[in-house]
């Protein structure tokens, strides 16, 4: 199992869950938050260095089986993506997943996710 | 062409330079309690624009905020220009061509009042401005129906000329003292705030624009939830307050007039409310906020025609027939899959029908009297209900055909719908590059 982590621009929030729906990837949780990449971006400001701006973003979580590790991470990347592609249009992390509990069911494991 | 467009600039100076009063031999007065009424009601007239920016803002989801709020706000900005320019002239100016719409060189850039006092003993110049705030919500209300997928380029186009071609020939209709409708039947079509020139136009160029334009991407397959029901519900209550300006204002008076319309607004705001509370009680066991909100539009939208001559007893029925035939109309459209998105057909052209035809039933005996005297012996209220309705006809009529003319026109060049890309990203980011909500992003 794999925590799939996808930080993306607001923007594409309504494409990237079509592509997931298509893929038959259902079950998502979206977030807002806010951050910031590359650090050439720094600015100064008379005088000051000023850290860049916080810029609002998505955050997507999917907890995936092996199998849907691949498909899920092609729909997000052709979705995501600006067209011409932009700075700014965000990173996938993957991340090992120990386990995964259904609450109401108390199932366990892959079945769970 | 180019000799026509050289003999317009000629003509521009003579325009400007043809500013003498209108006003006869008798020298009128300015009552300075009508006038401060007045200019009071301008100014709650024009708190129902960003009143209704916040009803409808928040109506629509989180990414198409801002490109909701700038359609009120854009007509504000708009027809702001455009009314004292020509839109004034055409609506009040003297008939032209055989009375299709008013029109006065001295009106042009409002020149010819700078210091004319009205009968009514305002300056003119409360009048004009008071009429522009009118001017300005009008299409501002269309917007509700084609919300969350017009460009906005094209929709700034669209209300230009909607006000004009459509706007200001009904207004003069209505409410020039020489306007065909103004002056049909015993005492004239009764449309004291704009039953049919605001809500009933409007109403019915949303519907067009809704059936022409399509529905949004999605629709009614995804739920499209409102973003913020706080914002809906300020809204809603700002509308009220400004709607006494509407109505109250309407009698361009301070007197036993505005006194009725007022209490008439009130009455019929809050029975429309409670009606529709109950309607929502007893179909699903809860009253919703927005609901509550609905059902005080429909009441405000129906007693704006009938502020005049309607006592409580019929300010209560109306607003109360209003919520009842705005519910069901809006789950018939939900029925028939039409995209009315914010119910702008629902709420204003079928509360505003409702209103001007039902108001009839309600009118006060001095009134019924006045009118018989005018018609030379009797006058039913059978006959009002034909002048009503034939008001209602030619509204309905005139801007549905209009309308989608105008639509057609600016959908072919300009663009009115955007594309597939842009309403997924959301207005916000395609039309505006902005985002509603960006405090809450610690940014």
């Amino acid at each position: 199992m794999k925590l799939i982590t996808a930080i993306i621009n607001p923007d594409r929030l309504d494409h990237v869950r079509e592509a997931l729906i298509q893929a038959d990837i259902t079950r998502i949780t979206v977030s807002r938050v806010t951050g910031h990449g590359r650090q050439e971006d720094i600015d100064i400001y008379r005088g000051q260095k000023i850290a860049p701006n916080l810029i609002p973003k998505i955050r997507i979580d999917i907890a995936v089986n092996e199998e849907f590790v691949e498909k899920t991470i092609d729909a997000i990347i052709d979705s995501a993506s600006h067209d011409p592609v932009a700075i700014g249009d965000g990173k996938i992390f993957i991340t090992p997943l120990e386990d995964c509990i259904r609450i109401r069911t108390r199932e366990r494991g892959g079945s769970a996710v | 062409m180019k000799n026509r467009l050289i003999s317009a600039f000629l003509l521009l100076p003579l325009l400007l330079h043809s500013g003498t009063p209108l006003y006869g031999a008798e020298e009128v007065y300015t009552d300075s309690g009508t006038t401060s009424w007045m200019l009071t009601s301008t100014a709650l007239v024009l708190l129902m624009i960003p009143g209704l920016a916040m009803f409808y803002g928040g109506l629509v989801r989180t990414k198409n905020v801002i490109g909701t709020m700038m359609h009120s706000f854009g007509a504000m900005v708009i027809i702001g220009v455009l009314w004292p320019m020509v839109g004034y002239a055409l609506s009040f100016g003297p008939g032209v061509l055989g009375g299709f719409v008013g029109w006065d060189p001295q009106l042009f850039m409002l020149q010819g009042i700078d210091d004319t006092i009205m009968e009514s003993h305002i300056p003119e110049y409360v009048f004009a401005m008071f009429q522009g705030k009118f001017a300005i919500i009008t299409p501002a209300l269309i917007a509700g129906a084609f919300a969350e997928r017009v460009n906005f380029r094209g929709y700034a186009v669209f209300i230009a000329l909607w006000s004009i071609i459509v706007y200001s020939p009904i207004c003069h209709w209505v409410w020039a003292s020489d306007g065909f409708l103004f002056n049909l039947g015993a005492a004239g079509a009764i449309d004291f705030a704009g039953g049919t020139v605001v809500h009933i136009s409007s109403g019915v160029t949303a519907l067009v624009a809704a059936l022409y334009l399509g529905s949004r991407r999605g629709y009614p397959r995804n739920v499209m939830h409102p973003n913020n029901l706080v914002m809906t519900l300020t809204g809603a209550g700002l509308l009220w307050v400004g709607w006494f300006g509407f109505n109250a204002g309407s009698a361009i008076s301070s007197d036993l007039a505005t006194a009725r319309a007022l209490t008439v607004t009130q009455l019929s705001a809050a029975a429309g409310a409670f009606a529709w509370m109950v309607i929502e009680m007893v179909h699903h066991g809860k009253a919703t906020s927005l609901g509550v909100a609905s059902g005080i539009l429909a009441g405000l939208v129906a007693i704006t025609p009938a502020a005049g001559v309607v006592q409580p007893v019929g300010a209560f029925a109306l607003g109360a027939l209003a919520s009842l035939v705005c519910y069901g109309a809006i789950l018939l459209k939900n029925r028939m899959g039409y995209d009315d998105s914010l119910d702008a057909f629902g709420v204003h052209g079928v509360g505003g029908i409702v209103g001007a035809l039902a108001l009839v039933f309600f009118i006060r005996p001095s009134w019924m009297a006045e009118a018989a005297e005018l018609a030379g012996g009797s006058w039913s209220v059978w006959q009002q209900l034909g002048v009503q309705a034939t008001a209602v006809g030619i509204t309905v009529f005139y801007a549905s055909v209009v309308s989608l003319i105008l639509l057609v026109l600016i959908e072919k060049t300009i663009g009115l719908r955007i594309s597939e890309n842009d309403e997924m990203s959301g207005l916000d980011h395609s039309m505006h590059g902005e985002h509603g909500y960006g405090l809450i992003n610690l940014n």
